[in-house]
């Protein structure tokens, strides 16, 4: 059986629909969120916390939330402030080669900018290597880091994240 | 193993501790953590055997509710070591069955 | 035998008996609190994850920081937390059998709020009582609180929110995760959660049981296998994980017997973790002045328990006389719906319709007494 519901991954299908999931043209374009959020849960933080008002959920807070390419400046608040860590930034713009992903990170030990990391994909396989630009961690983040990472541009739509690195005792 | 540092909750404080007894062994506790908290820490799982069958038990529900944790505390059986807080010198033994009081001198 | 009088009288100092307290007391009433833990709050600082919801319910900020600011608001109400005090028992005209001290005392309350919570279940399979065998919670305990690893290598039977949202946590105090397994075909919980989990390269096994914790005084390894659809391990799928410690999250059971005690009515509703006291809309109880709140009266969630512990802590003020029926209402009234958000879309359907049947329940009572409703 496909789909979050049943692996734990949104489906192509559920992608697709997604309200929240910007155009491939759009990432090429520039940074701007990607808010994979598929299910109907009673969640509003993402709405509240953009200044822009380029991701609207509604009175029906089980909406999935809407994301409107047009008003989004990549600043990345919804990043660190989704309660399920299922927002990134997507930068297909980065450069000729590489695109950029800035996603939540809550472990240790944290990269550091310059480190190269094992770049995952939604089921936590090893993609490619990613290089770490940015590692950000300030109290409005409230204990959430925000890393962006740069990987070869095509797989911007299938990296979401980085293989936790070991912690040494 | 001890959480000290945590991506979320604040670096541990360690400074404070206690020594405890296990079976005569010392071990070094955290000042006020449950007695069960500081014997995993030190490795140690299996607090008791059970009365009938000698099997060895170790903490469940982890908040005092389920008495799978129980051993024998400065001489009282079936204490709770998931909430009771160790102090500095206190005598920990592993518990078969229901345990007995041990006999103090008299007063 | 001391016996203490009080207004309000509210046994668990968790999520919802402080939020219960915090209303009652800055509406004037005399409150105690009282809990047998040596710390207050119950469940609600190992939530060290940001909460969902909206912002009437602390959408984005963690448990624990929830419950900070709830404590200081309790204690800035003026209630009287008890702590290290365990009720033992309550009598069917609401007193309370109290231990405090190493005393025995007599509690007697005008009203009577009942928040303590739920217990989680166990599962029985061969190796189950080996240490390394644990529930979830006694292992979110254990990481956030203790701050001590249960175990390393763990496998977490059960995908609700409390499975997949403990496995991350044990992940972040530096455990792994072997395995996340769900005996259904689908995962219980959200799918945001177990995205995490995912992406962390933890397996999530549907359709899969353990069969055989193995160890002789601890968990060494565990047997998991796939189910069929009447949740029989299938022979042959049988699999060794080389685990520590494996940690049950399969539901949990209000703790009610000290409702038992008062001679309140019960109903049974199985989405809500089992037998259930009758309540009305102000969450009292067939006992006149006997009211619940938080997953005493049906499993749910944090976020909803702090809503009916206030709810409750209204009403039973108002009931004293602390708050003009009208204000009471209006506040009631807005409670009641920042419940139905938290309980709206698919995920809530089932927490909706089993409150509507405890509602119902309590209904029919009072129309077969020829009690007013």
């Amino acid at each position: 059986m496909n789909g979050v519901h049943y692996t734990g991954i949104p489906s192509e299908e559920e992608l697709k629909r997604c309200p929240g999931v910007p155009t491939p043209e759009r990432v090429l374009r520039g940074r701007i969120a990607c808010v994979e959020c598929v299910q109907e849960i009673p969640c509003n933080p993402c709405e509240q916390l953009c200044r822009f008002g380029a991701i609207s959920v509604g009175e029906q807070i089980t909406s999935l939330p809407q994301l409107h390419e047009e008003r989004c400046t990549g600043c990345g608040m919804c990043v660190a402030g989704c309660p399920g860590l299922a927002i990134t930034l997507l930068d297909g713009s980065y450069s000729e080669t590489e695109a950029t992903i800035d996603f939540p990170y809550e472990y240790l030990p944290l990269p550091a900018p310059g480190d190269s990391v094992e770049a995952v994909g939604r089921d936590g396989a090893i993609v490619c290597t990613g290089t770490v630009l940015k590692v950000t961690k300030v109290p409005a983040y409230a204990g959430t880091a925000v890393i962006r990472m740069a990987i070869p541009k095509e797989y911007i739509h299938i990296v979401r994240s980085m293989k936790r690195i070991k912690r040494h005792e | 193993m001890r959480v000290v540092d945590h991506p979320i909750l604040d670096k541990l404080d360690t400074s404070n501790t206690v020594t405890i007894y296990y079976n005569d062994q010392p071990i070094t506790a955290l000042a006020g953590e449950p007695i069960a908290s500081a014997l995993i820490n030190a490795g140690i799982k299996a607090f008791r055997t059970t009365a009938r069958r000698g099997e060895p038990r170790g903490i469940f529900c982890a908040i005092g509710r389920c008495t799978d944790c129980k051993m024998t505390v400065d001489g009282v059986p079936n204490v709770r070591t998931c909430v009771c807080p160790v102090r500095d010198g206190m005598h920990v033994t592993h518990q078969e069955g229901s345990g007995t009081f041990e006999k103090k001198e008299s007063v | 035998m001391k016996i203490i009088e009080t207004d309000i009288a509210i046994v668990g100092a968790g999520a919802a008996g402080l939020s219960a307290a915090a209303e009652a007391a800055r509406a004037g009433a005399k409150v105690m609190v009282f809990d047998e833990n040596r710390l207050p709050g119950g469940q609600l600082f190992k939530q060290i994850h940001k909460f969902f919801g909206s912002h009437d319910h602390h959408a984005g900020i963690r448990g624990y920081q929830i419950g900070r600011d709830l404590l200081s608001e309790v204690r800035d109400a003026g209630a009287d937390v008890r702590l290290n005090t365990i009720v033992y028992g309550m009598q069917p005209d609401k007193s309370l059998g109290i231990i405090c001290d190493g005393k025995s005392c007599v509690v007697r309350a005008e009203k009577v709020i009942v928040a303590a919570g739920a217990k989680e279940n166990y599962m029985a399979f061969p190796g189950s009582t080996l240490p390394g065998v644990m529930g979830a919670g006694a292992a979110q305990t254990m990481a956030n609180v203790n701050r001590v690893l249960p175990g390393e290598r763990i496998v977490m039977i059960g995908s609700g929110n409390v499975g997949l949202i403990v496995s991350y946590q044990l992940m972040q105090a530096g455990a792994e995760i072997l395995a996340l397994v769900e005996a259904a075909p689908a995962i219980g919980g959200y799918g945001v959660h177990a995205a995490k989990l995912r992406r962390a390269g933890v397996p999530i096994l549907v359709s899969h049981t353990v069969t055989r914790a193995i160890g002789s005084d601890k968990v060494e390894a565990a047997e998991i296998a796939q189910v069929d659809e009447h949740f029989q391990p299938i022979p042959g799928t049988e699999q060794i994980l080389p685990a520590d410690t494996i940690c049950l999250a399969v539901g949990l059971n209000p703790m009610t017997e000290l409702l038992w005690m008062s001679g309140c009515r019960f109903t049974y509703i199985g989405p809500f973790g089992g037998h259930v006291p009758l309540h009305d809309a102000c969450l009292e109880t067939t006992v006149p002045g006997l009211y619940v709140a938080g997953d005493i009266t049906g499993v749910e969630e944090a976020s909803s328990a702090m809503e009916e512990g206030r709810l409750a802590g209204i009403a039973a003020a108002c009931s004293l006389g602390f708050i003009p029926a009208a204000e009471a209402e209006k506040r009631m009234e807005m409670i009641r719906h920042r419940l139905d958000t938290l309980r709206s879309g698919s995920f809530g359907a089932v927490r909706r319709q089993s409150k509507e049947k405890q509602l119902q329940a309590m209904q029919d009572y009072r129309e077969k007494e020829g009690l007013a409703q």
